[in-house]
């Protein structure tokens, strides 16, 4: 076990060695800033994180929230964090001062959010929820919506949802049937039934708001009918004073292999009474305003994935190094002391897999948050274009490759326990439990494949594609040492061939033969997140290379050393694996898609 | 009033602290530093008084090296309205930091000084107390309770059989324990704002006081680690361990 959530000295390099955050506060949007400030924010959400989050994630874990007479019963410890990150301003951060924000980069927000997941993923479900939820409102509100329901939202009063899930209706969202009905008083009644919905109920908040898609009587089919609306537990008058009871309740309490401190809810509207919505901007545009605001919480969903597997390679790192058995394989003395399971390299071998893979995936999501600063606050207006052109590009990985190789990550810290791993005494079986989850919401792995695939990498005439390969070049040239060069190579005949075979795969998609094309659409998102993540490399060794020929202290050349050492893990282990990806795009392999139900 | 707090750069509680390998002291190459937690407790202590409406003014100090400033800044995104870095990077022992806070508060001239009762990388206990005796103050130290009332303060102690309530004419020093409060966290807006809050540098030389440290360290050693403990059957057998083995009864 270890306190350790985030490495600070790892974050510190990333932000400010790799990213260059410091240069933020040269942008008029942040120029009350500096790196100071950076470091105080991140400095109380690590504190915090520790003390008010980590302290019950065990418990949350062990004492799931229970359906009692109505009521959520959950643990204290709960509103606790919830009320002390809403108190610190973390909820507002990104806000502009006027709103009681604090005009925080959404790099740094993303630092400190990284702690409160790696501390505890199910508490901190919650404020990341009425964050997005309040983004949506922010966004697309009406000024009445905004002063109603925002003040609350940030100051953790009221806490927020997104309910977009039924029964029927999870991937593929156009199918939902909960309806909208216009009433003459200017709202609509809201009927149907919501799935999965987390923190749809709880007993943190005085009030909940939830943000429902719906579709409108009379709208058209499929995703082009899609409304959104706001949805609020309780009443809330112009002055944001709850009253009576909304026809929106609680069906049941869904039970989970993990994240079992978030309430995963199936909540029904307009049941028992009438519920009332307030759509938000124009009808049927409830989901393209949702997908604006995916790029953020699928970059959230990676950083989760990223950063659960972040917190238990520091669990087993910390029990490789204290827990003695066995001797090397060279040692024949059998009275010799056993040595610290850290020295067998099959332990290093994994330690250094998580490694790779966490560090890796946090600097994907960083980079992620950087290209929102971009979007938002470039100077350049054509630099702004081309940031939010090239996020759009790569949330898919963003969200899928942290999520997949984050619990990889996880299942490794339980192997380097060995038996104790298994064992419910040891924290990192539920850091795998609780990252579990992440490969399957905010859409698919598979789905994000399809997106990449399908659409991502061919839209604006693949513009996208063109600028990330301008941006990785600067980071292939910017390789210097015989190392690094190496690296770079390697990495650029990987993209040399994965471009041909995306052109390939063009091919036949133009054809029309779509259901070819994207039959290996996953091997696609493997190779494409591999390289993108042995780019994530090559810019983190290019920083090492450069920091370790500075380094005054054996500290800082031992931290440099290790980066460069898992860049080399990556490059040497990782990078290769994507030749079977290259065979089997290439052939446009068949075997699932000829695959018959009939023959399993 | 005006409130005095000192606070001390130190490192992190949640950090293992490692030996050097030549036992000069420990390793602080890149490790985290924080303000030490009996500190925040007494900034958190100036600070309600000061929302109380008893304090007016909370000047916070502290001395070392360059770095120390980032335990001011959070001092002030606390609630400390203004600060004071007393900046040298000398060794400064227990009454060598009671000799330049009493240069302070000669300058300042507070009602009310506190200080944590320890700093947790000496556990010396000493700075305090020595603050006092050369300023010519009353000394409250473990402090679970501090009440202003008028030109006194009634300040209740942790001691080893309970508490015990000592009434001190103002000025005063006041040490922190554990129980006095639980600290807030800096706030993002208190963060900002911190920023624009006057930060006065000064040195050793300037206060007038020589800093040239009186012990010398001979050697530090880590703790010998914990022995891995024996079941005993039953209460005898204890008894008879305790007795023969431990020889402690
Ligand atoms: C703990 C938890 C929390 C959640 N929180 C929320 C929440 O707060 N709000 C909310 O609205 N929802 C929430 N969800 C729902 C979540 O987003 C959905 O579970 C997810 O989108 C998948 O939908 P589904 O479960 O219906 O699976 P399905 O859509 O039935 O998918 C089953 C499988 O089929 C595959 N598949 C489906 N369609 C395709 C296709 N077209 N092509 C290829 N493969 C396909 C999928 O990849 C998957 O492997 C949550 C879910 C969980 C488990």
């Amino acid at each position: 076990m270890t306190d350790t959530l985030i490495d600070r000295r790892d974050l510190d390099f990333q932000l400010y060695e790799v990213l260059n955050t410091a240069a933020l506060t040269q942008r008029e949007r942040f120029s009350e800033h500096s790196k100071d400030t950076f470091d105080a924010v991140i400095e109380t959400a690590d504190k915090m994180a520790k003390e008010k989050f980590a302290n019950h994630n065990s418990a949350a874990d062990k004492d799931e929230p229970k359906f009692v007479n109505g009521q959520v019963d959950m643990l204290p410890e709960v509103k606790q964090a919830f009320d002390a990150y809403a108190e610190a301003g973390f909820l507002a951060g990104r806000y502009d001062y006027e709103l009681g924000g604090m005009q925080l980069p959404e790099s740094v927000m993303a630092a400190c959010n990284g702690f409160f997941t790696a501390a505890n993923p199910g508490t901190a479900g919650y404020p990341f929820l009425t964050t997005a939820a309040a983004n949506l409102i922010r966004v697309f509100g009406s000024e009445e919506q905004k002063s109603r329901f925002l003040p609350h939202m940030l100051s953790g009063r009221y806490s927020g949802t997104m309910a977009l899930t039924e029964p029927h209706a999870g991937s593929s969202l156009a199918d939902i049937r909960t309806s909208a009905t216009p009433t003459e008083d200017g709202h609509y009644l809201i009927k149907g039934a919501k799935i999965y919905i987390s923190g749809g109920e709880q007993s943190i908040t005085e009030n909940i708001v939830h943000m429902v898609l719906a579709k409108i009587k009379g709208a058209p089919a499929g995703v082009k009918g899609i409304s959104l609306f706001i949805v609020p537990k309780f009443h809330v008058d112009e002055n944001g004073t709850s009253g009576a009871r909304n026809g929106v309740s609680l069906a049941g309490l869904i039970h989970k292999l993990g994240y079992r401190g978030t309430t995963s809810t199936a909540l029904s509207f307009g049941d028992d009474a009438p519920c009332h919505g307030y759509l938000v901007g124009e009808p049927h545009q409830g989901l393209k305003y949702m997908f604006q605001m995916m790029n953020e919480a699928r970059i959230g969903v990676g950083l989760g994935a990223a950063v659960i597997g972040y917190r238990g390679y520091m669990h087993s790192l910390a029990y490789a190094k204290d827990r003695r058995q066995g001797r090397k394989a060279s040692e024949k003395d059998p009275e010799s002391p056993q040595v610290p399971i850290i020295d067998h390299t099959d332990v290093r071998r994994m330690l250094l897999a998580q490694k790779a893979y966490s560090e890796g995936g946090l600097a994907l999501c960083l980079y992620g948050a950087r290209l929102m600063d971009d979007q938002h606050t470039h100077p350049d207006q054509q630099k702004r274009m081309e940031a939010a052109k090239l996020l759009d590009l790569l949330t898919p990985v963003i969200k899928a490759w942290p999520s997949e190789f984050g619990p990889k990550a996880n299942d490794l810290a339980i192997q380097v326990y060995g038996g104790a791993g298994y064992t419910r005494e040891y924290p990192v079986e539920q850091c795998w439990r609780d990252n579990r989850l992440n490969p399957i919401h905010e859409g698919t792995n598979g789905i994000q494949a399809l997106d990449l695939l399908g659409r991502k990498i061919w839209q604006d005439q693949s513009h996208g594609l063109q600028l990330l390969m301008q941006e990785m070049q600067v980071d292939l040239q910017a390789a210097t040492t015989a190392r690094c060069q190496q690296w770079a190579l390697s990495l650029s005949e990987t993209l040399q061939q994965a471009v041909k075979v995306t052109q390939s795969l063009g091919k036949t998609l133009m054809a029309g033969n779509v259901d070819k094309a994207l039959a290996n659409a996953s091997c696609y998102l493997h190779l494409f997140g591999h390289i993108i993540v042995a780019w994530m490399w090559l810019r983190q060794a290019n920083a090492a290379a450069k920091g370790l020929g500075a380094a005054s202290s054996d500290s800082e050349r031992n931290f440099y050393q290790g980066k460069l050492q898992a860049a080399q893990y990556f490059f040497h282990w990782e990078l290769p694996t994507v030749a079977q990806d290259l065979v089997l795009l290439r052939n446009e392999d068949e075997t699932c898609l000829n695959m018959e139900v009939d023959w399993f | 009033m005006k409130v005095l707090v000192a606070v001390k750069r130190v490192i992190d509680y949640n950090v293992k602290v490692r030996v050097k390998p030549d036992n000069s002291g420990v390793d602080l190459a890149n490790v985290k530093m924080a303000m030490n937690p009996f500190c925040e407790i007494a900034v958190e202590e100036a600070v309600r008084l000061k929302e109380k409406g008893v304090a007016t003014e909370i000047v916070v100090v502290s001395i070392g090296p360059k770095a120390c400033q980032e335990q001011i800044r959070t001092a002030l995104a606390l609630g400390a309205d203004r600060g004071i870095h007393i900046e040298t990077d000398a060794e400064v022992q227990s009454l060598e930091a009671a000799k330049l806070l009493k240069a302070v508060v000669d300058k300042e001239e507070p009602k009310l000084v506190i200080l944590g009762k320890q700093s947790i990388d000496t556990d010396n206990n000493q700075t305090g107390q020595m603050l006092a005796a050369l300023a010519g103050m009353g000394q409250g130290t473990f402090a679970s309770e501090v009440v202003v009332d008028g030109d006194k303060v009634n300040v209740t102690r942790e001691v080893d059989g309970g508490l015990m309530t000592v009434a001190l004419n103002l000025p005063a020093v006041v040490t922190t324990d554990l129980r006095l409060n639980e600290p807030r966290y800096a706030s993002l807006p208190n963060i900002m704002k911190a920023k624009k809050k006057p930060l006065d540098t000064t040195t050793p030389a300037d206060l007038g006081v020589d800093v040239a440290v009186r012990l010398t360290t001979l050697k530090v050693e880590a703790p010998a680690t914990r022995q891995a403990g024996i079941k005993v059957a039953d209460v005898a057998e204890l008894v008879d361990k305790l007795k023969n083995e431990a020889k402690v009864i």
